[in-house]
């Protein structure tokens, strides 16, 4: 497969590339911090993708980057089959409820800048004759809830756009697998309680990697989480209005 | 951006102390504001524990790309915080294996440089030190810089079993070994007590590149110090098995076992079985790698099966020149405390390490796990006398109850140097743990 990640640096995105690439998958990184990529294009070369990773520069503050970076990675892997986006900020409710720039760049990052690079993707895999576009939201996406109010807006908006997505152009052979992360142990979630649950990156990648062979349109990940979103979807409004989850 | 409050931190054997783990990528961005590095927190004691007054450690573990690895020289180049275990993953296949491994693989390279860590090849092959070739660092003014026997060598000799104290490791550079197979040949035999071990690890190091013994603690008079004498070598592609070796289930305790399970009559009930298990006089055959190199990581959080107190291994080294029965004297003083070990373990070295503090010496090493209970500092100031008397020293990564005279005692010329070599790189001490505030005072 000839796949294209951004994110593929930190977190999830770098536990799902170095997968990628110890199977034998042909990649391309997206980043905004040359030395950040180079270093990540040397690991995912020893661990087995030698001199077959490239790296393109792509800021997701930055939309006009978006088209000729994707075209730029279409070019250094000679075609191309997937495109996954990891990279998102994540900042707590509290954090945000207090800062209304940062809550004004998260919104834009995580939402409105993904939207656009979805766009650009979408554009390019279509030109392809299809492809698999596979991007990470959330569970906070799922239900409003009170720690994660503005960032589970973001999300919410960004699942459904992709669902959309996924209606609409299936039937042209692109598919898009929504990824729901539920709490995952990086560096994002670093100085948070881990709930029960509570993820490891390699785990999550080795289950986004089976969907994107698959193109299942939603995965959670762990698997325990689709449960637990599925529950929390079910419970009344009073009952969460007690609920500090 | 508030502060995340203080949480609980604990060393393997459970000793705990109140900080805060700064966790990241970026190694470099985040080493700037904090004053000691941990990994994944297997040191036994204190040493990766933050003093009172800076609760701020950085922690290795999402700092662990491999950025340059060269298939001819077999050297390669990685962040601190690669696990030893993703290591052997990635390359054990290749045919290469990292050239001196503790009996864990869950620590990073960076852990296992702080603390020189050693193996049941240190007779052979020295430790882990000894394979470097270089460092990157950034020290106590805020320099990142790169040091090797050429350059900066001062910083780099105490950095090699200096404990984190001179600097954050940042990255590391040292060779692999090549090896056959993924198998190890084993021969194991009985010891009837502990001076046929001295004996006997003296006899097989020229022949073995691994060896090590389990000793029964709790066996006291003619029989003290019986056990079974372990010796490996890689098996060759004939003698290997053609598969892999499988990874099997491994299973986790769950919660901390309560403290009496752990007592004298089912200890030695463990130690008789194990001993009996060895009922020939020598036995041979090819296992699996993990089993012969970490048997204790086949189960996960096995430090909980101590209960909630935990428990401190101490482990000592006796010189060459205490002569035979050193080791006696040493269990004797165990025993004659009524002090149980549940697991432990006798090795020989075979030179002396390239850090200022680096631990082994030629002589023989003593490992012994030790439950905690109200007598555990008197049992451990007991065996520091002993090992004091037999020109001896301890280990610092497992250490947490050594008073401070006693390791001055035992560390004085090298101390000086050390502490030299500190005043240079960082002389307002802003590499503290807390070991080093018990130990050096700082």
């Amino acid at each position: 497969m000839k796949v294209a990640i951004l994110g593929a640096t930190k977190g999830m995105g770098r536990a799902l590339a170095r997968m990628a690439a110890e199977r034998g998958d042909e990649i391309c990184i997206l980043g905004r911090n040359s030395v950040d990529l180079e270093r990540s294009v040397a690991d995912l070369g020893v661990r087995g993708a030698g001199d077959s990773v490239g790296s393109v520069a792509c800021d997701l503050e930055k939309p006009e980057m978006f088209g000729p970076a994707i075209d730029a990675a279409r070019e250094t892997l000679g075609g191309l089959d997937a495109i996954v986006v990891t990279a998102a900020i994540f900042a707590s409710q509290e954090e945000l409820e207090a800062d209304s720039d940062l809550a004004e760049r998260l919104l834009r990052i995580d939402f409105s800048n993904t939207v656009l690079f979805c766009e650009a993707a979408k554009r390019a895999l279509l030109e392809e004759g299809g492809g698999t576009l596979c991007v990470f939201s959330s569970v906070a996406g799922e239900r409003g809830r009170k720690p994660v109010i503005i960032y589970g807006a973001a999300k919410a908006g960004l699942t459904h756009y992709l669902e959309g997505l996924d209606h609409k152009h299936r039937v042209d052979g692109l598919r898009v697998v929504t990824v729901k992360p539920g709490f995952v142990k990086t560096s994002m979630t670093a100085g948070l309680e881990p709930p029960p649950f509570a993820g490891e990156p390699d785990a999550v990648a080795r289950r986004v990697l089976g969907a994107i062979d698959r193109g299942a349109p939603v995965v959670y990940a762990p698997a325990p989480w689709r449960l637990i979103m599925a529950v929390i979807r079910a419970l009344p409004r009073a009952m969460m209005r007690r609920l500090n989850f | 951006m508030p502060e995340t409050p203080l949480s609980t931190l604990q060393g393997w054997g459970r000793h705990s102390a109140q900080g805060r783990e700064r966790l990241g990528e970026d190694l470099e961005r985040i080493s700037r504001e904090v004053h000691l590095s941990r990994g994944l927190g297997r040191s036994y004691g204190d040493a990766s524990l933050p003093p009172d007054d800076q609760p701020d450690v950085l922690n290795t573990r999402f700092a662990d790309r491999l950025l340059r690895f060269d298939a001819e020289t077999a050297l390669l180049r990685a962040e601190s915080g690669l696990a030893l275990s993703e290591l052997n993953r990635l390359f054990m296949h290749r045919g290469y294996f990292t050239p001196v491994s503790p009996g864990t693989k869950f620590v990073t390279l960076g852990g296992m440089v702080a603390a020189d860590v050693h193996g049941k090849n240190q007779h052979r092959d020295g430790n882990f030190g000894d394979h470097v070739t270089s460092l990157k660092m950034r020290v106590a003014d805020g320099r990142v810089l790169e040091c090797s026997p050429e350059q900066h060598p001062d910083l780099f000799r105490a950095t090699i079993g200096g404990m984190g104290l001179t600097g954050h490791i940042l990255e590391v550079e040292f060779g692999l070994h090549r090896i056959p197979s993924q198998w190890i040949w084993q021969e194991s035999r009985r010891i009837h007590d502990i001076d046929e071990f001295q004996d006997a690890l003296e006899e097989v190091a020229p022949d073995w590149p691994y060896t090590m013994g389990w000793i029964d603690c709790l066996a006291r008079g003619k029989t003290m110090g019986r056990g079974v004498l372990m010796t490996g070598r890689w098996a060759d592609a004939l003698e290997a098995p053609s598969r892999p070796p499988k990874q099997g289930f491994r299973p986790s305790l769950r919660f901390d076992w309560p403290a009496w399970v752990l007592n004298r009559l089912t200890i030695r009930l463990f130690n008789e079985l194990y001993y009996r298990k060895q009922w020939r006089q020598r036995s041979s055959g090819v296992v699996n790698h993990e089993s012969f190199y970490y048997p204790l990581d086949a189960i996960g959080s096995w430090n909980r099966m101590y209960g909630r107190r935990g428990f401190t291994q101490y482990q000592c080294v006796l010189p060459r020149e205490a002569g035979r029965g050193s080791a006696r004297r040493v269990l004797e003083v165990l025993t004659a405390r009524g002090g149980a070990s549940f697991l432990c373990v006798i090795k020989d070295f075979g030179r002396e390490g390239r850090g200022v503090l680096s631990f082994p010496r030629p002589g023989i090493t003593l490992a012994l796990d030790i439950a905690i209970r109200d007598e555990t500092q008197a049992l451990v100031d007991a065996l520091n006398e002993q090992v004091l008397q037999e020109g001896g020293r301890i280990y610092l990564a497992k250490d947490s109850f050594t008073r401070r005279e006693h390791f001055e005692a035992m560390e004085r010329p090298r101390l000086d140097e050390f502490t030299a070599i500190r005043d240079r790189w960082d002389p307002n001490r802003r590499f503290r743990s807390a070991q080093s505030v018990r130990l050096l005072g700082d």
